[in-house]
């Protein structure tokens, strides 16, 4: 997932470029000043935001290099080593998160499957996201038919049963990780078409987008410089929170069956193969779903903090505070 | 009110449309029945027969008109599986799914609403900050791992509940407690978010200066106001349920409707699974124009809009 921290980072800088333009249009009156804000200064200084951004990129760290290292231990059976329980070192470190009924390493198995799981969440998340906000934005900055056009496509993506979409890409083409990030994508592109589409055709209206009009910029510039800074940071916490989102719906094809195939492996996947052996060895479903939920609530903690940061309006509820208590803090040291 | 409700429905009446379309031509889509239900060694006229036999042997567009031609006659077709009715079959599974979802529903609307009004009242409190950690995890824990936990604890190790079957009231306790998770966390916040703004309202301030008790002010001032977004999105919360709680009717055996649509897409039960997913399309669409006129109701302004 190096892939996908490089983007979120690229994320975090489109928003710190639209910051000082967004804040000139829409605050201009009360911040006579914009301070430039320094995003990563910030989660610095938030200490859950900043343990959240830590812990994905250790499981996107973990995804790029862990499978190079610990690929032959993934999948390396020893029926000699069936069903060892979790958290001792008598086997070893490659086993102190147990072993499965074949003897494999749980450990090293989590840390392939998480390569699998990030490799669809991510590209997944950045095709809707492209894709959604250019319609989106496209559709509201020009309105009418284009607009409802749009909005109707989209309620047909949302009212359709994406479950049997999966399935039938599964029959038609090959189950692959591709064909899995094109249904996901698919499903979860009407949430960027709305979210961008209502932004954009509030601001078409704005003054701002006026005054580029009167100067005879073409629509596609207008959109591109002027409505798309603006709407960005919104569709990016939206793409931080639909990460989670997508995270479960993979695991969850996975687990019916009808996403990543074996010998691929996912920690839904994972979860279904542990509850064959619950009984026996606990361990081996416990432990995927534990990464899931740690992951995905890393990732909705990062996207409500990076609501407040990206957002001129509520930045000063990050800063505010951590400075009152800084300073306090510091003058509780001075004694010291 | 009548133009209102014409409006809606013409503009939900497309959805539902292509929802049926694309379910008959993707299910034929995903393999011929014939692989399935005849032996390996089959005949190519054994699979002739076959297909005419079950009208497979028209184009898939005359195939199309033929069954619109039967839907208008009430006509589902007959389970290939079974070769029971497939309307029998469907309105068979389709109250469990029903029970279920209501029940989930209204727990996570009512435990929502007072944790979510208790979270506001006093922002930033204790409760309120517990409120938000169980909301915000109960929304990132994937319910088929939930479900398996619940399992473990619950049937495994303290043999308390049942893992699977719909027989007493042991047999709900844990699908409505997977099922609940998602909706609750979701519902909280936006209860939450809603009413920390309808309290700090003008209104409210009005209330409480004509000496209300602080009852009325919640439930009958505040809450009344708050309660349109949380509509909208349990409205939206049933409607995905409805589509198929599949993962959970999996893992605990609960004989629904997304069990028997993903049963018949694997034994390519055609006629079931277009009978399913109808039936779930116009429920859905039935409870979208609900949804409209209770929020129409609601809210005094949407209604002003409606009735002018």
């Amino acid at each position: 997932m190096t892939n996908g921290n490089g983007d979120h980072r690229d994320g975090t800088d489109g928003g710190v470029d639209g910051g000082p333009g967004f804040a000139s249009a829409a605050s201009a009156a009360e911040a006579p000043a914009p301070q430039p804000p320094r995003l990563f200064a910030l989660l610095l200084k938030d200490r859950f935001a900043c343990l959240a951004a830590l812990v994905l990129v250790i499981i996107g760290a973990a995804a790029a290099i862990g499978p190079f290292l610990l690929g032959e231990l993934a999948t390396e059976q020893n029926l000699r080593s069936t069903s060892l329980p979790p958290f001792t070192l008598e086997n070893g470190w490659s086993f102190v998160l147990g072993s499965d009924s074949l003897g494999r390493s749980v450990a090293a198995r989590l840390v392939v499957a998480a390569r699998t799981t990030l490799l669809v969440a991510v590209p997944a998340v950045v095709l809707s996201l492209t894709l959604g906000s250019v319609w989106g934005m496209w559709a509201g900055y020009h309105r009418g038919w284009r607009e409802s056009v749009s909005m109707r496509i989209a309620d047909v993506i949302l009212s359709f049963p994406s479950l049997l979409l999966a399935v039938v890409v599964l029959y038609v083409f090959s189950p692959s990780v591709a064909n899995l990030v094109l249904v996901i994508a698919i499903a979860r592109l009407p949430v960027y078409v709305r979210t961008a589409r209502a932004e954009s055709a509030e601001l078409q209206s704005r003054l701002f987008v006026d005054a580029a009009r009167t100067f005879g910029a073409r629509s596609g510039d207008i959109i591109r410089r002027h409505v798309a800074p603006t709407v960005l940071p919104t569709l990016l916490t939206v793409a931080t929170l639909d990460f989670c989102f997508v995270i479960l719906t993979e695991s969850s094809l996975s687990f019916l069956g009808i996403g990543i195939q074996p010998p691929d492996l996912s920690w839904g996947l994972m979860v279904a193969q542990g509850r064959e052996e619950l009984q026996t060895a606990w361990w081996t479903a416990v432990f995927p779903g534990l990464a899931i939920v740690i992951t995905t609530i890393s990732a909705t903690t990062l996207a409500s903090w990076a609501r407040l940061a990206t957002d001129p309006a509520q930045r000063w509820r990050l800063t505010v505070p951590r400075r009152r208590r800084r300073a306090k803090a510091s003058t509780e040291e001075v004694p010291a | 009110m009548l133009a209102f409700l014409w409006r809606r429905i013409v503009s939900s009446a497309l959805p539902l449309l292509v929802v049926i379309l694309g379910v008959f031509f993707l299910a034929r889509l995903t393999g011929d029945p014939a692989n399935l239900y005849l032996p390996l060694s089959a005949t190519p006229e054994m699979r002739a027969e076959f297909a005419a036999r079950n009208g497979f042997d028209q184009p898939v567009v005359v195939q199309f008109f033929d069954y619109l031609g039967q839907i208008a006659r009430l006509d589902f077709g007959e389970s290939l599986r079974t070769a029971q009715p497939a309307a029998q079959a469907v309105l068979q599974a389709f109250p469990a799914t029903l029970q279920l979802a209501g029940t989930t529903m209204l727990i996570a609307i009512v435990a929502a609403v007072v944790i979510g009004s208790l979270a506001a009242y006093r922002p930033n409190s204790l409760a309120d900050r517990a409120a938000s950690l169980l909301s915000s995890t109960s929304a990132s824990v994937p319910d088929f791992w939930f479900a398996i936990m619940l399992v473990l604890v619950f049937s495994v190790t303290l043999n308390w509940l049942p893992t699977s079957g719909t027989d007493g009231t042991a047999a709900w306790v844990l699908p409505i407690l997977t099922l609940l998770i998602r909706p609750f966390g979701v519902l909280v916040q936006v209860v939450r978010g809603s009413m920390v703004s309808a309290l700090s309202a003008p209104y409210t301030k009005v209330a409480r200066s004509k000496g209300a008790d602080e009852k009325r002010v919640i439930f009958g001032h505040a809450l009344r106001n708050a309660a349109a977004p949380a509509l909208t999105v349990a409205g939206d919360l049933t409607v995905s349920m409805i589509n198929g709680a599949v993962v959970v009717e999996t893992i605990f055996g609960w004989p629904g409707i997304g069990k028997l649509m993903i049963d018949s897409i694997l034994e390519r039960d055609f006629a079931v699974l277009q009978a399913a997913v109808l039936l779930t399309a116009l429920t859905i669409f039935a409870l979208n124009i609900l949804i409209d006129v209770c929020y129409a109701l609601l809210d005094a302004r949407v209604r002003q809009g409606v009735t002018a």
